[in-house]
C-alpha cells in the first residue's frame, strides 16, 4: 500500500482510523486556534495547550475555486485536468470556524448551516509517497 | 498642532504599460505631483513611498535625484498607500518637517495575486493545498454577508455596473467601457458569487501627493485640500479577515470598523457630513459591506441604497466616482493614494465629466488590505 503522509505535521492526527483536527486552546481564556499555535491571538497569553478539535461541524460560508491556482498550489493537477473544488469555513463544536477545501463543488450542493464532516484527501504524490491534506464533506445521514 | 495640506496630485494611469518599469511609473507620478504643487524634488525634506512588485521605493532616488531626503519605505499589503500617508501626516503633525512626497506604484503580472504563506507567518500548506487566495476570502465573506443581510445579486452586479460607467468617463481609468447589466450577470464565474467583471484585476502605475503644512500651502497651490485625519488599524481578535486558517467562534468589528469610528471622531464629524467617498472595492462586495463598515448605512441598507442610486455621481453619497478598483485595477502600492487624489480632484473641483455636482467640501477615502488592516482618511476644502 502506497504510503501516505500529511502535507504538514500537526493539523491532524495521521494515521488514524477517525482523524480528528489538532489545534490549540488557551488555559487562560478558552479561545481555539487552528493550526495549534504557541501564543493567544485573544489574549495575548502563551498558555496554550494543543487539543483536538473533532471532526465534525457546520458549514458557515463558502465559496467555489474555479479556476486552478497559481505557485505555490502543489497538487498533480494539470490545467487540463483540474476540478473545481469548494473552500469553506466549518463551524466546529468548540465554535471555531477552520477553513478547508470542501469535496461538494457546485452551488446546488453547498449552503450554509449544513452538517459537515472531515475527510482525508491525497493531493500529490511525491516519489511514491502519496501527500494528503483534510478537507470537509456534507456529513452522511446517520 | 500644525493641520496638513495636500498641495500637489499625480498619478501614472493604472493599467497597463509596457514600456516602463514599476520605478519609472512611480518616478512619473511624483513629477506630476511636483509640477502640480509648483516645486521640484529639491524641495521635498522627506518621502514615504511603498511598491509590492514594482521595486523598493527608495530607489526612485536614482530617477528623482538624490538630494539626501529622508525616504522610508511602508509595506502594508493593499493598505500601503494609506499607510504612506498615514506617516506623513504625522510627520507634518509632529513638527519634523515642512514638507514632503509621498508615492506608491507597482507592476504586477496577470492574474490573481499569489502571494507566499511564509510571508504572511504561514506554512506552506496553506498554498500548497489551494487555500490562500483572497479572490476566496473576498467571496466567502461577502456569501455570509448575503445570507446574513439579505443583499441579492442584483445588487453585486449594480455595484459591477456602476464602477465601469464611471471609469467610462474617468479618462485616467483603465477600464473605459460601460458594461450592461447583461454583459455582468454573464460573465465567467471566478469564485461563486463573484464573476470576472466583479473582481478587480492586478494592475500597474503610480501615484504620488506632494504634502505640507498647512500654513505654508499658499506657496504652493491656490487650492489645497486638508488632511484632517489619516487612521491606520489591524485587526481585532474575532473581525473576519483573508489569511486565516481559523476565525473566531464570533464576528468582532473590522479593521475597517475600528479606523473609521476613530477617523470621525479625530474629525470630530460623522458619516452624514462626508460628501464623496472612496471606498475599498477589491470586488463588487467588499463595496457594498464597507459602506457599512465605515458607518454610512446600516447593515442590510446597501440594497435600498443601490436601487435607489444614493451612491451615484449625482446622489446623496457619490462612491467610487472613478470607478475605483474595478476600473481602475490594483496596482497595490498605488492604489491607496489613487482614492486620496481622486478625492481631492473632486474637491478641488477638478474632476471632468465625473465631478460631484454640489460642490463637494468633505472627502473620505477607505482602503483595506492583507492581513486586515483598514486606512482611513477624512479629507476637506
Amino acid at each position: 500500500m502506497t504510503q501516505q503522509l500529511p502535507f504538514h505535521e500537526g493539523l491532524f492526527t495521521w494515521p488514524a482510523e477517525q482523524p480528528e483536527l489538532l489545534g490549540s486552546r488557551c488555559e487562560d481564556c478558552g479561545q481555539h486556534a487552528f493550526p495549534a499555535q504557541d501564543s493567544c491571538r485573544s489574549c495575548t497569553g502563551t498558555n496554550m495547550k494543543t487539543v483536538s478539535l473533532g471532526n465534525r461541524g457546520t458549514l458557515w460560508t463558502w465559496t467555489i475555486q474555479s479556476f486552478m491556482p497559481k505557485d505555490p498550489y502543489s497538487t498533480d493537477e494539470t490545467p487540463e485536468t483540474f476540478v473545481p473544488y469548494g473552500v469553506g469555513y466549518v463551524e466546529l463544536e468548540c465554535g471555531l470556524r477552520v477553513e478547508s477545501r470542501l469535496r461538494e463543488n457546485t452551488p446546488e450542493s453547498l449552503e450554509i448551516g449544513m452538517p459537515m464532516e472531515l475527510e482525508i484527501i491525497p493531493l500529490r504524490t511525491d516519489e511514491g509517497v502519496e501527500r494528503v491534506t483534510f478537507g470537509f464533506k456534507r456529513q452522511a445521514a446517520a | 498642532m500644525t493641520d496638513v495640506a495636500i498641495v500637489g496630485l499625480g498619478l501614472h494611469p493604472f493599467g497597463r504599460s509596457p514600456t516602463m518599469n514599476g520605478l519609472e511609473q512611480g518616478a512619473a507620478a511624483a513629477r506630476a505631483a511636483l509640477a502640480d504643487a509648483g516645486t521640484d524634488f529639491k524641495a521635498m525634506e522627506f518621502a514615504f513611498g511603498g511598491s509590492q512588485d514594482g521595486g523598493n521605493a527608495d530607489s526612485l532616488v536614482n530617477l528623482l535625484g538624490l538630494t539626501g531626503l529622508q525616504f522610508t519605505n511602508i509595506w502594508n499589503g493593499c493598505a500601503t498607500g494609506g499607510s504612506s500617508l498615514n506617516a506623513a501626516y504625522s510627520a507634518i503633525k509632529a513638527g519634523q518637517y515642512d514638507v514632503g512626497l509621498v508615492v506608491g506604484f507597482d507592476k504586477h503580472p496577470r492574474g490573481a495575486f499569489n502571494p507566499k504563506p511564509r510571508e504572511w507567518g504561514l506554512d506552506e500548506w496553506y498554498g500548497e493545498t489551494g487555500l490562500m487566495l483572497t479572490t476566496q476570502f473576498f467571496a466567502m465573506k461577502i456569501q455570509r454577508y448575503m445570507h446574513d443581510h439579505g443583499i441579492s445579486r442584483e445588487t453585486l452586479v449594480s455595484i459591477a455596473e456602476k464602477a465601469f460607467r464611471n471609469g467610462s468617463i474617468t479618462p485616467t481609468a483603465w477600464r473605459q467601457t460601460a458594461l450592461s447589466r447583461e454583459e455582468i450577470e454573464n460573465a465567467p464565474m471566478v469564485s461563486e458569487p463573484l464573476n470576472k467583471y466583479m473582481f478587480c484585476s492586478p494592475a500597474e502605475g503610480g501615484c504620488a501627493l506632494v504634502v505640507c503644512r498647512a500654513d505654508i500651502a499658499s506657496r504652493f497651490t491656490s487650492n489645497p485640500v486638508y488632511l484632517k485625519t489619516a487612521v491606520v488599524r489591524s485587526r481585532n481578535y474575532g473581525s473576519f479577515e483573508v489569511f486565516a486558517p481559523s476565525q473566531a467562534p464570533f464576528v468582532a468589528k473590522s479593521p475597517t470598523v475600528t479606523a473609521s469610528q476613530a477617523a470621525f471622531e479625530l474629525a470630530g464629524i460623522g458619516p452624514e457630513d462626508v460628501d464623496v467617498a472612496q471606498l475599498q472595492d477589491t470586488e463588487v462586495g467588499a463595496e457594498i459591506m464597507h459602506m457599512a463598515e465605515n458607518g454610512f448605512c446600516e447593515h442590510g441598507e446597501q440594497e435600498k441604497w443601490i436601487a435607489e442610486g444614493r451612491t451615484e455621481i449625482n446622489g446623496q453619497l457619490p462612491v467610487n466616482t472613478d470607478g475605483g478598483c474595478l476600473a481602475n485595477g490594483e496596482p497595490v502600492g498605488a492604489s491607496g493614494l489613487r482614492q486620496v487624489y481622486e478625492i481631492c480632484l473632486q474637491l478641488r473641483g477638478d474632476a471632468g465629466a465625473r465631478q460631484v455636482p454640489s460642490s463637494p467640501k468633505v472627502g473620505y477615502t477607505h482602503v483595506y488590505g492583507a492581513p486586515g488592516i483598514s486606512g482611513v482618511n477624512i479629507l476637506a476644502t
